[in-house]
């Protein structure tokens, strides 16, 4: 179980560019697997254009009580790229001027942010019709400081999403870190305490699962079944809604693929489960990730990769919707990732 | 150089059955498509019998498939070798009880 970064490490893959470049050759150079790009020009989807921006999703610093062996952000204790009360009043202004519906914070654990509070309360205030903050339950239970935010939630209406791996505490703790589980469950029986994930309860609690190891999601709808007879039978728990996401092959996912020597093996089965149909829907078509130091970007992959959008509209300081919309979205190799089976976005399947 | 009768690599060229007997290959494939399927059985109980049946069958092909598969539906790895075990047990109980056979041939010959 990793305990540090891997920028903290010095690992080579903390480099975007050398993520990039993986990601570039190989087998992709060879031809021996087609492009992502050459691959929706099959269908005559290339480029993939910006639709109408639905959903604002801030990506408010890389801190992280936990160090999860595929997190996509690299995060963890010693990342220090935090997002400034500054750069939040800009997101602020942006989030009542845009057409967006949807505001997703997002982390590292958003809660980390020691200007968090003051962000969620300000932000509630601004009328979105869907707020959501990703938590990664653990937090709850991390230091006394956190043990409120189910309550804090619920004041602010609050849609929480959470990160599950698996309904067993083996599967969860290898990927998560030892004790993860047990701290989740106690997490989510005190988010149902309050009212969240209850039947017909307008505290909505959402629960994320993707795979531990180099393989894809199954069917949304059958894992969300086992989730919650199992999550039920247990512990008594409920939630919502499961969604199934795929790992991207990048930061510490790609570099525990290539450690295990399934990269290529990977990089196949995405491939092989191509669907133009998810293609359409890509959350990059509706979505504008924003980095803690206010950056643009399509997703928050391509904010890990630093891949920034391709606009003149570049930093939340000069945020201009209509020089967005219609963008052309920027894609390297990892975006297969989004486009497998029945697809993969932060709200589960596309297609 | 070895060269090794088994390649992982050439799963991914199953597909290309079809080429040499197209009719064939489409009409398996469909109808493979088609057992795995939701229906009376969920996919799930139907991937965990694969996985099963992949092991009597000793096909190192369908083992990585159906280990893969079952991973996919959250099945555990207490749930897969429980499985491998309900294959096992018929594989042997297959064997042990040609020793009925066996004794019914001794009793006849030197009874």
């Amino acid at each position: 179980m990793a305990t540090k970064s891997l920028k903290k490490l010095g690992n080579d893959l903390a480099q975007s560019n050398k993520q990039i470049e993986i990601l570039s050759n190989g087998i992709f150079k060879s031809g021996e697997l087609p492009t992502f790009k050459d691959k929706i020009s099959e269908t005559s989807q290339f480029p993939i254009k910006a639709k109408k921006l639905e959903i604002l999703q801030i990506n408010v610093g890389y801190m992280c009580n936990q160090v999860c062996d595929h997190c996509h952000v690299d995060a963890g204790p010693d990342r220090k790229e935090i997002m400034t009360r500054d750069t939040m009043r800009q997101c602020l202004e942006v989030i009542k001027n845009s057409g967006a519906h949807t505001l997703d914070l997002t982390g590292g654990a958003p809660e980390m942010n020691p200007d968090f509070r003051w962000f969620v309360e300000e932000a509630a205030k601004v009328g979105i019709t869907d707020f959501i903050v990703r938590s990664n339950l653990t937090i709850i239970r991390a230091n006394k400081k956190y043990y409120d935010l189910p309550e804090f939630f619920k004041k602010h209406n609050v849609h929480v999403v959470s990160s599950m791996p698996h309904w067993t505490r083996g599967k969860t703790d290898k990927q998560r870190g030892d004790g993860v589980f047990d701290k989740s469950i106690k997490a989510l029986q005190e988010l149902n305490a309050v009212g969240y994930g209850m039947p017909g309860s307008d505290l909505k609690l959402d629960l994320v699962y993707n795979p531990s190891g180099a393989f894809l999601p199954g069917d949304q709808v059958a894992m969300e079944k086992d989730f919650k007879k199992a999550l039920m039978d247990d512990f008594g728990i409920e939630f919502h809604n499961l969604f199934a996401i795929t790992n991207l092959p990048i930061a510490r996912f790609l570099d525990y693929l290539i450690a295990s020597e399934n990269y290529e093996d990977y990089m196949y089965s995405l491939v092989e489960a191509y669907n133009p149909a998810a293609v359409e829907n890509v959350m990059c078509t509706n979505t504008l990730s924003i980095s803690w130091d206010g950056y643009l970007f399509d997703c928050d992959f391509n904010q890990m990769l630093e891949l920034p959008v391709n606009s003149k509209s570049r930093h939340i300081s000069d945020f201009n919707e209509e020089l967005l919309e219609g963008r052309n979205i920027v894609i390297s190799q990892h975006c297969y990732g989004c486009t497998a089976g029945a697809g993969s976005s932060c709200q589960g399947v596309v297609a | 150089m070895s060269k090794p009768y088994y390649d992982a690599a050439d799963l991914r060229k199953f597909g290309k059955i079809t080429e040499w007997s197209e009719e064939l290959g489409t009409k398996f494939f469909d109808y493979y498509g088609k057992v795995f399927e939701e229906g009376a059985l969920t996919a799930r109980e139907k991937s965990l019998i694969a996985l099963a049946v992949a092991h009597t069958e000793q096909c190192p092909y369908c083992i990585d498939a159906y280990t893969k598969d079952t991973l996919q539906r959250g099945i555990t790895k207490e749930q897969m070798m429980e499985a491998i075990h309900v294959g096992a047990a018929i594989k042997s109980g297959a064997t042990l009880v040609h020793g009925v056979q066996m004794m019914n041939k001794v009793n006849k010959l030197d009874g």
